[in-house]
Parts: C-alpha cells; structure tokens; sequence
C-alpha cells in the first residue's frame, strides 16, 4: 500500500475527523450512542454505505453531467440505505426496532453524501473506497467511544451486562442520569473535541 | 382543534427537532454564526418541512402503503397485497429534493443577500435529517394528512426557534474568553446541551 493511499484510508481517524473537525454526521452520532449495542450496528450500517457508495459514485463520476449529480448521488445512497435496512430488519430485527428512524436517516447522513460529493467525484475507485471507509472508522470511533462512556456511566453497564452494581440492586455505583438523557451526548462529544484539539493544536480554531 | 394544537405545542417544544430528537445538527452548527443567517435558515426549513410532511403522507397512503394502490382503474382490485412501503426512502427524499429546489430559486430571485449567506447550505436543506426525519416520523406514527401538516409546520417552528436562540447565544459569547481548544464547536456543542437541558423542562407536559 502506498504512502497516499495510507494516508487516504487513516487520516480520518484523529487528523482529519469527519466528527469532531469536518462536522459531519452528528445527528446520528448523538442519538444512537445510549448503548452500546444500537451504536455498533450503526456504525456497521454506515459504514457499508459510506464505502459503497463512494466506490459506486466514483465508478460512474464520468458519465453523469454536473447538473443533475445530487440527485443521482442521492439515488445511490437512498438505495443502498433501503439494501441496509432490509438486511437488518431481516436478520436483527430487534435492534432495527430500537433505531428506529435513523437507519432511514443514514441517508440524509451528512458523511456519506459530503464524501461522495468531496472525494468520490474527483478521485478513482480504490481511492474513494479506502476514503469511503476511513472516514466511517473515523466515525465509529467516535460513536463507539461516546457510547462506551454513555452506557457505563448512564446505567453501569456494558453491552446490557452489568459492570458497575446499581445501588438500586445492592451495589455501590450511582448511575449519572444526565449521560442517558440528550445534553449528556453533547458534554461528551464537547469535551472530546477538547481534548482531541488539545493533543493536535493545529485543529484549534480562529478566533 | 384541540387536538391539533396540542400536536403543534408538542412538535415545538417537547418534541423539538433540533434539542430533543439532534437533527438537523450540521446546519444548526455550522449556520448558527449570526442571528440573520440563522432566521433565513430557520424560515427556508419551516416552509419546506411544511410542504413536504403533508406531501409524503399523501404518497405514503396513497401510493407507497399495503394496499393502497386499490384506488386505480382496472388493476386496482388486484393491488390489494402490492406492498411498496420499502421504497419509501428513495421517494420522500425526492420529494424534499424538489422542494428544496423551488425554495433555492425563490431566494435567489427575491433575497439575493440571504442567498449569498446561506451559501452551500441552502441545497443541503435536501439532505438535513430533521426534513427527512419529519417525514420518516409521520410514516411511524401514522399522521393523517391534516395532524402530518400542523406537525411538519411545527417541528419546523421548533427548528426555527432553537437555531436563532443558539445564533444568539453564539453572537455574545465573542465577548467571552474561552479555552483554545474548545473554541468553535467545542463550545457550541456544550451551549447547545445546556440549551437541550432547559428544553427538557418541557418534557413532562401532558397534552
């Protein structure tokens, strides 16, 4: 593997964020991550997308004129999601339950079409599938992250299995309400764009 | 009526799109610099969540829906089992792709500035989770026509609100000194979680 393309496939990670710098993708990023459970099954789903609908946009960038490309970018994507929907209806239909509405909403997933229209549409296939699917790791780092801390902190728990006793159940651990509830998401995710900012100043911003 | 306006109170504040259920957080971030910006944003999204929810239910129930072909000549009877609520995705999002096409041309004839400010935002309307995820609701809750119309109005309001209250929030804080690293969207996520903790107040209300 050559130096760009490692680049390509990594820098999404810590260097190029497409959470915590590009703001990409948020929405699902805090809604989904009460559990560790619904979080990796969304991050599989999207990642799948992200990396297929790069390889296929950048496959037929040449042969679609510029004016109708969102459209067809959408095309795409809308039909690669109702493919990842089916799947997970069929085979985990209790978790696609739990996620409800944002296995659709992978759609209107700011990563997948930013990427499509940012890097699939200039660049060749192999490059576009490893961006594709390095952006989703970048992603799902911080998914499973946010939802490791979420779940262990809000319940005590990890994957639905108890960690930290409860006091209710006897224990000694006292379960931080407010890391379930919505605004315990943004601290988080607020408090990790800190540090990751304090470790690579370069993305600190303007004033 | 009263039904309905309790379904307004709710889509506003206790159900609100952009502090309650994190959609629509990429525009509401990067488009919530100034108060103007932000109202033009928060207009553009009322309308085009309140054309397009009644629209998606009227193709949901009348096209996409098992069963709900039976209303055509000749074939009709024979639709009765034709199920294509699977396609579901790929026609909401056309839709609002179109909507938001109307509203991008209408700015630009009649408020050319606005334009200019919302920059690449405005047709990324099409993709901002908190349209498509209007839609995707009413799908769940089975809305009728009239109930999908007074909640895809209000869930706009609620976008509206919140978006021009963040705006305003961010335009003060300039005057404050805040560390390096959490400047920009550090911050904003942690104003936009106290912001989702004062909505939350509303969350008991029954109506």
């Amino acid at each position: 593997m050559t130096r760009k393309r490692r680049s390509i496939l990594l820098d999404p990670l810590f260097n190029n964020n497409p959470i915590a710098l590009q703001v990409l993708g948020i929405c699902s990023a805090l809604a989904v991550t009460t559990k560790m459970e619904t979080a990796l099954v969304m991050a599989a789903a999207l990642t799948g997308v992200v990396s297929l609908s790069n390889l296929v946009v950048s496959l037929l960038r040449n042969h679609v004129p510029t004016n109708v490309r969102i459209i067809f970018q959408l095309a795409v994507i809308a039909s690669l999601v109702i493919v990842a929907d089916q799947i997970l209806k069929a085979y985990l239909y209790d978790i696609s339950k739990q996620l409800t509405v944002f296995v659709g909403l992978i759609i209107t997933n700011c990563i997948v079409m930013g990427r499509a229209e940012g890097f699939a549409m200039q660049n060749g296939p192999v490059d576009s599938l490893l961006d594709g699917i390095g952006n989703a790791l970048g992603y799902d780092l911080v998914l499973v992250a946010t939802a490791f801390f979420r779940e262990l902190l809000g319940s005590g728990k990890l994957f639905g299995v108890t960690v930290f006793t409860n006091v209710t159940d006897g224990g000694w651990y006292y379960p931080n309400g407010l890391m379930i509830l919505s605004p315990g998401a943004f601290f988080f995710i607020g408090l990790m764009i800190w540090a990751l900012r304090t470790w690579k100043s370069g993305q600190v911003e303007a004033e | 009526m009263e039904h309905y306006l309790s379904l307004f109170i709710k889509a506003v504040f206790v159900e609100n799109m952009a502090l309650a259920f994190f959609l629509g957080m990429c525009s509401f971030l990067a488009c919530s610099k100034r108060v103007t910006t932000a109202f033009g944003l928060g207009l553009a999204v009322v309308f085009v969540l309140g054309v397009t929810c009644p629209m998606n239910q009227w193709i949901f129930n009348h096209l996409l829906r098992e069963g709900a072909l039976t209303w055509l000549p000749v074939v009709g009877p024979r639709m009765v089992n034709v199920d294509l609520s699977f396609l579901g995705f790929i026609s909401y999002i056309g839709t609002i792709a179109a909507v938001t096409q109307i509203v991008e041309m209408t700015i630009d004839r009649f408020a050319p500035a606005l334009y200019g400010a919302l920059g690449v935002f405005l047709p990324l309307i099409a993709v901002n989770c908190a349209i498509l995820g209007a839609s995707l609701f009413m799908v769940e809750r089975d809305y009728t026509f009239a109930e999908s119309a007074v909640f895809g109005f209000g869930s706009g309001l609620g976008f509206a609100l919140a978006i021009v209250a963040l705006a305003a929030i961010r335009e003060r804080m300039r005057y404050g000194n805040v560390p390096a690293g959490l400047r920009g969207l550090g911050i904003t996520f942690i104003v936009t979680g106290l912001m989702a903790i004062g909505f939350m107040a509303f969350s008991g209300i029954q109506l």
